[in-house]
Parts: C-alpha cells; sequence; structure tokens
C-alpha cells in the first residue's frame, strides 16, 4: 500500500515539475504583472520622455532638443507652480498627520460606542473621490452653502462669501477638502498601528506612575514610528499627485491660484493639446518625486533604526 | 484601572470625537439636505438651515433626468470588481514569490513595482491614451479597467507580501517534503491559509479602484452608457440648469450599495490592512 502511495505521489511530482528552480519559479510569478506594468506604465513613461523633447500637437510631432525644458526654466509661472505644489503637499500632509494622530487616539481611547465611531470616520475614503468633492462644491458656495450662510448669521461678512472664487480661499479650501478625503486612511492605520503596541508596556509605565501625555510621548509615538514615516511618504505621493480634487473644485483656478504642477501638466496636454510641453512637465513631475522620495527615505530610514533600536 | 477616564476625561473624548466627526461627516449631511429641498428652493437666499418644504421628490426624479443613472451605478461597481479581480490574478503569484523566493533582481523589480506607485494616471494620460487606442481598448470598458489595474498592482503586491510572510514557512515545507511541486503547495497550502489576508487585500483594491475612477472615464470613454457614476454624476449639469438637489440625491444613492457592503467587510480591513503597514 505505502509503495503504491509512494510510487503514485513521485509519478504526479513529476508531471507537475517540482524540479523547478526556485529563481524560474518566481520569475514565472512574478513575469505577468511585470509584464503589464511594463505595457501600461513604462511603455508610456518612455514616450513621454521621448515627446517631452518635441514639439508636438494633434497636427503632428517636430524634434525640438530641450526647448521644452528651457522654456520651463525660463518661465516664472512654472517657478511658482513648482513652489506652490511643495506648499500644497507640505501643508496637506502635515494636517493630515496631525488629525490622523489626533483621531487615532481618541478613537484608540476606551470609551463605550468607539466601534460605532470608527466606522464613520470611513466614508471619505471608502466613496469615490469626485462625489466626495460635489459635496464640498456645495459647502463652498457662496449663496446656499452652509459655511457662507453660517459666516452671514454670525455676522463674520456682510454678504455671501464664495470660498472657490478667491485666490487664498480658494487655496486653503482645495487643501481642506484634499485633508478631509486622506484623513481617515490615515486615522485608521495609525489607530491600528496604536493597537499593535504591546499592553505590558503601557501597564509598566502606568505602574512606574507615568502620566497619560508621557505614555503617549515616549511609548506610543516611538512604537508607532514606522507607521507614521510609511504613511507620510505615502500621503506626500497621494497628495503632490492629487488631481481630481483640484480640477472639480477649481480648475486650478482662481488665476492659477490653486494649480499645482500635475494640474498644469493636465491642462498644458490635454485641455490645450501641447503633447510636448505637457510631457516636459510630467518628467519633471518624475524627477522631483523621485528625488524627494529618495532623500525622504534615507532620511527616514536613520529614524527608523533610531526608534527600532530602543525597541528591542 | 489604566483605562478609566475621569468624568471630565470622558467629556473632553466625547466633545473631541464629536468635532472630528463632524469635519468627516458634514458634507455627506449637507449633500443630504441640499438632496431634500425643492430647487427653486435651493437657491434661496441667504442661507437657511431649516424649511418646512423638505420633500424626497429628488429621489425620485432623479431617474427620469438622467435616465442612465442605474446603469452609472451598477458600471462603477462592474469596473471596479473587474479590476480587483484582474488585479488579484496578478497580485497573488507575485505576492508569493516576494514573500517566500530567492531570485535574482529581487529588489530591484520590487523597487520598479513601487516605483509606479510614484505616479497616477495623470502624468501618463497622453500615451496612455495613445496605447489604449493602439489596443483599440477606446471607449470600452477596458480603457477604464487596465489602467485601473496597471496602478493598483504595486500597492496590492506590497500589502499582500507582508501578508504572506506571516504565514509559517513550516506548512510550505511540510507539503513539499510530502512530494508536492511548487505550485500544488501555492495552491493548496498557502492560498487557503491566506484568505483572511486575500480578503483585505481585495478590500482595499477595490477601494482603490472605486474611489479613482473619474480621471480614466472622462479621458478614454466618450459611451454614455459605459460611464461610471462619478462621471455620470455631471450629467446632472445641464445646458439650461443644474439639478443640484437631483445631482446630490444620486449622488448618495449611487455609493449606498458599496457603503452596505463595506459596512460588512470593515472590521477584516482595519485589522488587516493594518497587519501589513506595521511591519515595514
Amino acid at each position: 500500500m505505502v509503495d503504491t502511495a509512494q510510487t503514485q505521489l513521485e509519478a504526479v511530482q513529476q508531471q507537475r515539475g517540482r524540479a523547478l528552480p526556485e529563481s524560474v519559479f518566481a520569475w514565472l510569478l512574478i513575469g505577468p504583472a511585470m509584464l503589464f506594468i511594463a505595457v501600461i506604465v513604462a511603455w508610456p513613461l518612455a514616450e513621454t520622455i521621448r515627446l517631452s523633447f518635441m514639439e508636438a500637437d494633434l497636427g503632428g510631432e517636430q524634434y525640438v532638443g530641450l526647448a521644452n525644458y528651457a522654456d520651463l526654466m525660463d518661465s516664472r509661472k512654472f517657478h511658482q507652480t513648482i513652489v506652490r505644489t511643495f506648499y500644497w503637499m507640505f501643508l496637506s500632509v502635515s494636517l493630515k498627520l496631525i488629525l490622523g494622530l489626533i483621531g487615532a487616539t481618541l478613537l484608540n481611547a476606551a470609551v463605550p460606542g468607539r466601534a460605532l465611531f470608527r466606522v464613520l470616520v470611513m466614508p471619505p475614503w471608502i466613496i469615490p473621490i469626485a462625489i466626495g468633492c460635489i459635496g464640498w462644491l456645495w459647502l463652498y458656495n457662496g449663496y446656499f452653502g452652509v459655511l457662507s450662510g453660517t459666516m452671514m448669521q454670525l455676522g463674520i461678512t456682510d454678504g455671501p462669501f464664495e470660498f472657490l472664487a478667491h485666490k487664498q480661499s480658494a487655496f486653503y479650501s482645495a487643501v481642506v477638502t484634499d485633508v478631509w478625503v486622506g484623513t481617515p486612511m490615515v486615522t485608521l492605520f495609525f489607530l491600528a498601528a496604536m493597537q499593535g503596541v504591546p499592553r505590558d508596556l503601557y501597564e509598566a509605565a502606568y505602574v512606574d506612575g507615568a502620566s497619560r501625555w508621557y505614555r503617549f510621548r515616549r511609548i506610543t509615538i516611538p512604537q508607532i514610528m514606522p507607521v507614521i514615516v510609511s504613511m507620510s511618504l505615502l500621503s506626500a505621493i497621494f497628495t503632490f499627485n492629487s488631481f481630481e480634487i483640484i480640477w472639480i473644485l477649481t480648475e486650478g483656478g482662481p488665476r492659477s491660484a490653486t494649480t499645482t504642477l500635475i494640474v498644469d501638466t493636465y491642462k498644458t496636454a490635454i485641455s490645450n493639446f501641447k503633447f510636448g510641453e505637457g510631457s516636459a512637465r510630467a518628467v519633471v513631475i518624475v524627477i522631483l518625486l523621485g528625488t524627494f522620495s529618495l532623500i525622504y527615505l534615507f532620511f527616514l530610514n536613520k529614524v527608523n533604526k533610531h526608534y527600532g533600536s530602543g525597541k528591542k | 484601572m489604566m483605562d478609566r477616564y475621569s468624568k471630565l476625561q470622558m467629556v473632553g473624548i466625547y466633545f473631541a470625537i464629536t468635532i472630528f466627526l463632524i469635519f468627516i461627516l458634514l458634507p455627506f449631511f449637507e449633500m443630504f439636505m441640499a438632496s431634500l429641498r425643492p430647487l427653486e428652493h435651493l437657491f434661496r437666499s441667504p442661507y437657511q438651515f431649516w424649511s418646512d418644504d423638505f420633500s424626497f421628490q429628488a429621489y425620485r426624479d432623479m431617474w427620469v433626468t438622467v435616465p442612465l443613472l442605474g446603469r452609472y451605478i451598477l458600471n462603477s461597481i462592474f469596473i471596479a470588481g473587474m479590476v480587483t479581480g484582474l488585479t488579484m490574478i496578478f497580485v497573488i503569484p507575485a505576492a508569493y514569490a516576494y514573500a517566500r523566493l530567492e531570485f535574482p533582481f529581487k529588489n530591484l523589480t520590487l523597487g520598479i513595482f513601487l516605483g509606479v506607485n510614484m505616479f497616477t494616471g495623470a502624468v501618463l494620460l497622453i500615451p496612455l491614451y495613445r496605447v489604449l487606442r493602439t489596443m483599440g481598448l477606446l471607449n470600452t470598458y477596458w480603457s477604464m479597467i487596465v489602467p485601473g489595474v496597471a496602478f493598483l498592482i504595486p500597492t496590492g503586491i506590497w500589502l499582500l507580501r507582508s501578508y504572506l510572510e506571516k504565514i509559517p514557512r513550516e506548512l510550505e515545507e511540510a507539503a513539499f517534503v510530502d512530494g508536492a511541486s511548487r505550485m500544488y503547495t501555492l495552491r493548496r497550502v498557502v492560498l487557503p491559509l491566506a484568505v483572511p489576508g486575500l480578503i483585505v487585500v481585495g478590500v482595499a483594491v477595490f477601494i482603490g479602484a472605486y474611489a479613482q475612477q473619474f480621471l480614466f472615464a472622462i479621458t478614454f470613454n466618450q459611451q454614455r452608457e459605459l460611464q461610471p457614476l462619478p462621471a455620470g454624476l455631471f450629467e446632472f449639469i445641464g445646458y439650461q440648469d443644474v439639478t443640484w438637489n437631483q445631482m446630490m440625491a444620486a449622488a448618495l444613492v449611487g455609493v449606498l450599495p458599496v457603503m452596505i457592503i463595506f459596512l460588512f467587510l470593515q472590521k477584516y480591513l482595519v485589522a488587516g490592512l493594518t497587519a501589513g503597514a506595521v511591519k515595514e
């Protein structure tokens, strides 16, 4: 009996190519995903780089060398856009992280009803971004939005205030909406990280008489540092690339006040059909984002090591 | 005792939670209020918080104003579902390879996958448009599915990999010693154990696919019947007037199915997503 089972098994083994070397098997497994990415992302990326050296529109293409880049270098407007994009990213990411940390701490508190609160935080993350933006479009309206309405009732403004019609307020309104979209995810990741912190650490500190604030500062924060690190990079990339929110709220206006690099690229390439100039902008985005990520990772690797060494 | 709060602290915590939730839920509340107001009343100025002619009329009228609304809602779910299914087909084997196997260029290729995370479709729209045109996919469901899959594969690999790493190796080794092939081990030993992780990653991919349909839809698809909800909603902005109240009603009803599904799955999601994130 045993013998026949053994031989059967061996036969099966041979059929299934058990002897497949590990590296060949691994490449068979990642191959399809690699190929897909190559066609849908890598090739278009290469194409974008090629187009960035062209004067290209609906009519055709003509090689112009670095002219598109030279134009960008000289353009004061483009410099302003870069500065604005980083300001947008810095502001929005900081707010997401701070709100996320506060939110997660609150939802982590052992109070009745917290299971419900956790669910209530999620909707902005789950629904299509475009739909959330329609809601905000309504809120920001001067005549029938609740924000302007409340301000009028309280006597802060005399007449209707159109949040999206003024340069400053449009920019900060877009930031608020972006924060609104991004905060739930950050909150949930922080919350889960907080729940992963071993309880005995808190108990030991509690026995030693450490205050809540002290435990938060000296246990919670260092313990969840790796998640804070990865979330801040992830949020930074999302925010840098955030397109739909700005496009639906303001289309980059008024007078370019909310035009970030990604919106500028879209406007140039898709709205105005200047494919070459648009591609040059896209390449600048890739370079900026790539450099930023590398510096960030390098810097935060150190932070991680620092906190990691204290842990074990 | 450590978790006990004084009365004052409790009040403070609830107060802060309330403010936080008001920020999160205010747009939904306002959308709901707007959906209840008759159109001619909507633009009444000065702003009124409460009015006595609230009605659910918009929830009936919206199906007439935009006859394809039901189709849009289903399209959204269909596209996100297809994206999720396809993404998982690509992600499962790849994530397994990165979690378990040693092979040349492992770190480099993983880095490339993660690098894709840095782009959004918006950067690559022009050439992507040409690729899709060459493949004859423009103005089909595929024009919205294919880019979605490509941009979600990296996230999927990243999340699932950390999940698979947690499954004890011994089980696979035992199967291998017993003579199972590599493929057999993956299919019959690893995957059944990874079901909770697969659900989590699947839900996360679905959310990503569902939330970000707008851009691909407005750029790659001109077929009205194929549009997903976020694009279809803009049909309420007509030539004559904007039926805001119906648009809000449609938006709320449109996301309801996914919200309900999500309610059932949220427990797994929070536990699982974080299991992946905490490690790295």
